[in-house]
């Protein structure tokens, strides 16, 4: 046999070889009813859950409870204001605690009392700005008819940034960075402190296949693995909640499949100090939660606390949810998350390479 | 033709932060000819497994050399491992497969046929299971799935690692004949068992081993015939005189309780004729040395399995 025919066998018997090692896996990862709920429905549960406590709220009318006549509420615009009136300030401050209003408003002659919910601040924030702005439009007219011909400033409110930002704009990023860390962190990490139970790669090493070989099955189900749950949450996300795909999107799959590397080598770490599935799992939980919280996956970083704004920058899911923002809400071309890429690859050469060194290969 | 395995003094230590140092394996030398049945017995924690991860390549030696096949296991070689076949004491499958699928994905990697695993599979007796998954398997039908992965290569050369341990003594027997069957087939084996009866059933020698040394290695019946040991016979008291029980003894050794009589003798023919000549084989027993008795002998230690 010639040079070359030797290693045309050889690669075509490493061929089959990974061929059969990825459908046992991939069968395997499909019949595994536990990793489907956690990097599909637990993440689709999260979204569908966010989107509908951070839609409502926000553009909803604010409910104002009047004490007594408030005559001030009688120009109120219905899509912003809601009026119920009760007798007394005890009755409307009841209903403030029970968080049945956002607001209660008490009119004196020409003084408008407003008592903003503190039970919810955000609601009741709103509701004072809205009455405080209809306490201004009333004057304004008193004023302009007293003094006709008076110019008065007006405000227009135009949208910035190609409309205001759905909740499912960040969230569709965020849930589908936070569902790659989850797959990638606690797929790597219980494959791992499985294979130190049953020895399942000491008993292939014994195979003609080699580890490279079965190694690179795996981590080929695991990407796999991240390009279905990029369609599925997109499409849940465009079809369930209207976000509006960009031309870009196609680039969400590398910019997942370049996460999924940076997760899996945070999940070999984790595996290496586990000794048992559950350890696994609440080592990898310990990792990926606090990690989605500081990295916008589930509220805009812009609106977090600064402290958590400074912990992110240490974090790879901050990168790829800011990428996947840019390429698939906002349409910027993939050079414009070139530092986040870098920053991602760095991140999973570092951790790839902490994970190689302090691996126990003898405990597999 | 070279043997089919060829050790020469192995020596691996491991050290524990608690533990200290250990030597699991300390000095270990054998051969194991073409064919053989092998056994390596010992109690747990004796080195038995360590020894036969370096055999087949899996650890690293600190010292001594090994040839498998007329080989090096190490580097890792798909040509000689592809004349191996391996059972771990772990069950290694692959997660929520049935047998066939199991057996199927073995086949692949060595280069075999889906006619070469079903048979396989019949000839474990696990067809009727194919179907299942293995996790649902009993302990034994995995150990019998373990086996058929290891001879889905038809390898020259098969290691089976405590195969029979946690079985009941039904599927144990079961297993007994399936590895008769392999070795039959003009395979060699090496067993590890911590079971003496299983090592003086199958194995054509027995290297016996305790705290990492091999201390000696022979045939079964080799061992018990070093030994010289009596055979003991035991009937009920009560059928004998006892001036009779001192005349039958001829000078050899004679003890017993309330209810049975128990002569050690070199001649046991002598002795057995003479007992049936008086009718007096009520509550015979006869029981002649056997490996357990070898390893007391030959550690100074009693076993304790």
């Amino acid at each position: 046999m010639t040079a070359t025919a030797e290693l045309k066998a050889r690669t075509g018997t490493r061929g089959r070889a990974y061929l059969s090692l990825f459908k046992a896996l991939g069968r395997g990862w499909i019949r595994d009813r536990s990793q489907i709920f956690f990097t599909i429905l637990l993440p689709l549960m999260f979204m569908v859950l966010l989107a509908s406590v951070f839609g409502s709220g926000d553009t909803a009318a604010s409910r104002v409870v009047a004490v007594g006549d408030a005559a001030v509420l009688d120009g109120a615009d219905p899509d912003e204001l809601t009026v119920t009136r009760v007798a007394d300030l005890d009755a409307a401050l009841a209903m403030l605690r029970e968080g049945d209003a956002d607001a209660a408003v008490l009119q004196d002659g020409d003084t408008v009392r407003i008592y903003p919910s503190a039970t919810n601040s955000t609601g009741g924030a709103i509701a004072e700005g809205r009455l405080t702005s209809l306490v201004d439009d009333v004057n304004v007219e008193v004023l302009s008819a007293a003094a006709p011909g008076e110019p008065v400033l007006a405000t227009e409110v135009e949208e910035a940034d190609g409309g205001t930002l759905q909740p499912i704009q960040y969230l569709a990023p965020g849930i589908l960075a936070w569902g790659v860390a989850i797959s990638g962190v606690f797929g790597a990490a219980g494959t791992i402190v499985d294979w130190k139970r049953d020895k399942l790669l000491r008993r292939l090493r014994l195979t003609p296949a080699s580890v490279k070989t079965f190694l690179g099955a795996k981590v080929s189900v695991n990407l796999v693995v991240a390009i279905g749950q990029t369609a599925v949450f997109l499409a849940v996300a465009a079809l369930g909640f209207g976000l509006r795909l960009s031309a870009w999107t196609w680039f969400a799959v590398p910019l997942v499949l370049l996460g999924t590397f940076a997760f899996l080598a945070i999940g070999v770490v984790i595996g290496g100090i586990a000794q048992t599935s559950p350890a696994a799992a609440g080592l990898s939980n310990l990792v990926t939660m606090p990690m989605a919280f500081v990295s916008g996956a589930f509220y805009p970083l812009a609106l977090s606390p600064q402290w958590v704004q400074w912990i992110s920058y240490a974090s790879p899911m901050r990168y790829l949810n800011e990428a996947l923002q840019s390429v698939v809400v906002y349409g910027e071309p993939p050079t414009a998350v070139l530092p986040q890429i870098g920053f991602l690859a760095a991140f999973a050469a570092l951790v790839a390479l902490v994970s190689w060194k302090t691996f126990k290969f003898d405990e597999l | 033709m070279d043997a089919a395995i060829e050790v020469a003094d192995l020596r691996k230590t491991y050290r524990g932060r608690r533990t200290g140092e250990v030597r699991a394996v300390d000095g270990v030398s054998f051969r194991v000819e073409r064919g053989e049945f092998f056994g390596i017995l010992g109690p747990n924690g004796a080195g038995k497994t360590t020894t036969l991860e370096i055999v087949e390549g899996l650890r690293r030696p600190d010292s001594g050399e090994v040839r498998l096949l007329g080989r090096s296991p190490w580097p890792h070689s798909p040509d000689l491992t592809r004349r191996l076949g391996v059972q771990l004491q772990a069950s290694a499958f692959f997660e929520f497969l049935t047998a066939r699928e199991q057996i199927e994905t073995f086949a692949e990697l060595y280069g075999a046929s889906k006619t070469r695993a079903a048979e396989m599979l019949e000839t474990v007796g696990l067809a009727e299971h194919a179907n299942v998954r293995c996790e649902k398997l009993s302990g034994g039908q995995q150990q019998r799935l373990s086996i058929a992965c290891a001879l889905v290569g038809d390898p020259e050369l098969v290691f089976l690692d405590e195969p029979t341990a946690a079985l009941d003594p039904q599927a144990r027997r079961n297993l007994w004949d399936l590895m008769r069957g392999i070795n039959a087939d003009g395979r060699t084996v090496v067993l590890t068992t911590h079971y003496m009866e299983e090592a003086e059933a199958l194995c054509d020698r027995v290297a016996i081993m305790d705290a990492g040394k091999i201390k000696a290695v022979d045939s079964p019946a080799g061992f018990i015939r070093t030994l010289d040991a009596p055979t003991r016979v035991t009937v009920a008291s009560g059928q004998l005189t006892d001036a009779r029980v001192k005349e039958l003894a001829a000078g050899e050794t004679v003890t017993g309780d309330d209810g049975t009589v128990v002569f050690e003798t070199r001649d046991p023919r002598r002795l057995l004729t003479a007992l049936a000549s008086e009718g007096a084989l009520e509550g015979l027993a006869v029981r002649t040395a056997n490996l357990e008795d070898v390893f007391l002998h030959v550690t100074g230690r009693e076993w304790r399995g």
